[in-house]
């Protein structure tokens, strides 16, 4: 991840014996300096630090507001230094737009799981993609509701168990797992959407290009960007952290396939869909 | 150009749009649903001339959001709606309490429960009143009589709203929002660049600390501190009271009535006056506060009191606990789907000032 700079300009830890020893792999500056409260081997820390690592990079943090949602990921405003606003549970998509509308020069970005984004939230997330909102939201998948204990969520597996589905997910009764990237990619106003996974470093580098361009295709002023990010949550999925990044593996990737669902950078339908039509009012 | 500009002869939907344009509003979150289409029609527009941002949203749910979004902004931001949309919205209008967000939100009250019908009512005084949705909280309510009022309140609206970071409701009914009548606009307001720059997001800048605007409070002792924090706000509040007292001086009996029924009472309470009967109206403008210490000072002279309302009874409630220490308070209700007229307001007048 981002060490270049740090090799160019090594700090010296406070606390080193060595006066000679060098940093090498340190918090983007724009993560505030506190233990997360994430559990072990929760992969909210890693899409923190992603975000983080860009805002740093792209020079973002200073033009950054943030809407943070519900869930776990509420406390996004507690470790990573920018302006935010706590959305209603669902409504994030919505609030960032009225963010976005209101300060049309900062870069704004929603964080939300997917209890948040594809159930409750499910109106306000294809609004916002559809209307073609100046936003970026980052969609953390770990198919289960992590904060209030480990609920079925739009996007359990099917045979999955949950507190709220014990005998697992069943198709004909819980209907199947939602698909988000897949679903935003076919609304008008969306110029990227893709879909990343935290399970390996591969993955992980992956993902935090996916959500470069996604911040670029807002910074262009070109129209709605999402990144979905397969997650684990060891503690709701009564696995170890090996064992929950193997699940990713071997059982989120086949049903949530990796890779770019939509970017109209690429396929030259961006203008034609994005900007507004002339005569149009 | 300090002055009034030539009269207007507009809706009292299109007198609030008028006039939140006036205060300077610049974005706006709608959503249609009857009697308050005029509004959103009119700003969709108007914020467009005005060099602001106009929204349909998916829902009054998203509406009410996004007005939160922009007004954690600190930027002069509206939405309005009607009874069934009210009830959407209450989920954001909690968290921009507890957030402490200035917002002004527009209820042109209609015939409910549920589905209701299209025309005037008041059944949404103890939502409006009372906070709305969940948690402790209150909403500055301004209750307008014509449309020179719903003109009038709305430019103010916005400058209370910033005075107490809370959100104001202007509540109107079917009656002030497509009753057509003359309304004189005011200079429009110069709103300070800086509003709200002590707490607004608009980024750090990289020159100071970041800011979050929320209502989650898990530390020990914080959410009880927020509570405390607002109960004094909503304390401070109080000051603001306003209301109309009409013949009230020598009245034995006094008709308390606010919004279009005020003014429809008013009209009867004149023809009865004409024909010598000693009866005054009190007429709140402002809900929440409610005018209850001058209701008091009322009772303490001996007065009697009829509320009128077009619902089964609610403000009844508040005029009851003003007045407790002297009087009560008899009650004459409209039920929502009736439209009331003078006439029908006499008789239960002289009954109640017959009394006892």
């Amino acid at each position: 991840m981002t060490t270049k700079a740090k090799a160019v300009a090594p700090k010296v830890a406070a606390n080193t014996a060595s006066e000679t020893e060098e940093l090498v792999f340190d918090r983007p500056e724009s993560m505030v300096d506190r233990a997360t409260h994430y559990c072990p081997g929760c992969h909210h820390g890693i899409a923190h630090r992603l975000v983080a690592e860009l805002l740093d990079e792209m020079d973002l943090t200073k033009k950054t507001i943030a809407v943070s949602s519900i869930g776990c990921s509420v406390f996004l405003y507690n470790y990573i230094d920018v302006d935010t606003v706590e959305a209603p549970h669902g409504r994030a998509p919505a609030v960032a737009t009225g963010v976005k509308r209101a300060r049309g020069d900062k870069f704004v970005f929603t964080y939300q799981g997917d209890g948040d984004l594809a159930s409750i939230g499910m109106a306000e997330i294809m609004h916002a993609a559809n209307r073609g909102e100046r936003l970026t939201v980052v969609f953390v998948n770990n198919t289960v509701y992590g904060m209030t204990g480990g609920q079925m969520a739009p996007t359990t597996l099917i045979g999955q168990k949950t507190t709220t589905c014990p005998g697992g997910r069943c198709k004909d009764r819980e209907g199947s797992p939602i698909r988000m990237s897949e679903i935003i990619a076919q609304l008008g106003g969306v110029v990227f959407a893709a879909r990343g996974s935290l399970d390996s470093v591969k993955n992980i580098r992956q993902a935090k290009k996916y959500l470069k361009k996604a911040f670029e295709v807002q910074e262009q002023g070109l129209g709605f960007s999402f990144v979905e990010l397969l997650s684990g949550c060891p503690t709701n999925w009564r696995m170890t952290p090996l064992a929950a990044n193997k699940r990713i593996t071997e059982e989120m990737i086949p049903y949530f396939p990796l890779g770019v669902y939509r970017d109209s950078t690429a396929d030259g339908t961006c203008g034609s869909l994005v900007a507004p039509a002339e005569g149009g009012k | 150009m300090a002055g009034k500009k030539d009269k207007l002869f507009v809706k009292g939907n299109e007198a609030i749009a008028m006039g939140a344009l006036a205060a300077g509003c610049k974005c706006f979150f709608g959503y249609p649903i009857t009697p308050q289409n005029d509004i959103p029609e009119f700003m969709s527009k108007a914020m467009v001339d005005a060099g602001g941002e106009f929204v349909q949203a998916e829902s009054e749910v998203a509406a009410a959001n996004m007005l939160l979004g922009a007004g954690a902004c600190g930027i002069r931001a509206m939405t309005s709606s009607s009874s069934p949309g009210m009830s959407l919205k209450q989920e954001a209008i909690s968290y921009m309490a507890g957030s402490e967000i200035p917002a002004v939100i527009v209820n042109m009250n209609r015939g409910g429960p549920g589905l209701g019908d299209i025309g005037p009512a008041q059944g949404d005084y103890y939502q409006s009143t009372r906070g709305g949705g969940h948690g402790d909280y209150r909403l500055l309510v301004l209750a307008p009589a014509s449309a020179q009022e719903a003109y009038d309140m709305t430019f103010e609206a916005f400058d209370l709203a910033f005075r107490y970071k809370n959100p104001v409701l202007i509540l109107g009914d079917a009656i002030i929002g497509q009753m057509k009548e003359p309304i004189t606009p005011r200079e429009p307001k110069a709103v300070d660049p800086n509003e709200g720059g002590e707490w607004r997001l608009e980024s750090t800048g990289g020159k100071r600390d970041h800011r979050i605007i929320k209502s989650l409070f898990l530390m020990d002792g914080e959410l009880a501190g927020q509570n405390k924090k607002l109960q004094a706000k909503y304390d401070n509040m109080q000051k603001f009271v306003d209301f109309e007292s009409y013949e009230t001086k020598d009245a034995e009996l006094i008709v308390v009535a606010y919004g279009s029924i005020g003014r429809i009472a008013k009209n009867a309470v004149r023809a009865l006056r004409k024909k010598g009967k000693k009866v005054g109206l009190f007429r709140p403008k402002t809900l929440y506060p409610f005018p209850s210490v001058a209701l008091d000072k009322l009772a303490k002279e001996g007065k009697r009191f009829l509320t009128i309302e077009h619902n089964l009874g609610q403000m009844v409630d508040d005029v009851r606990l003003a007045v407790r220490k002297h009087a009560d308070s008899a009650l004459f209700c409209v039920y929502p789907g009736n439209m009331p007229s003078p006439d029908d307001f006499e008789a239960p007048i002289l009954k109640a000032l017959k009394g006892k």
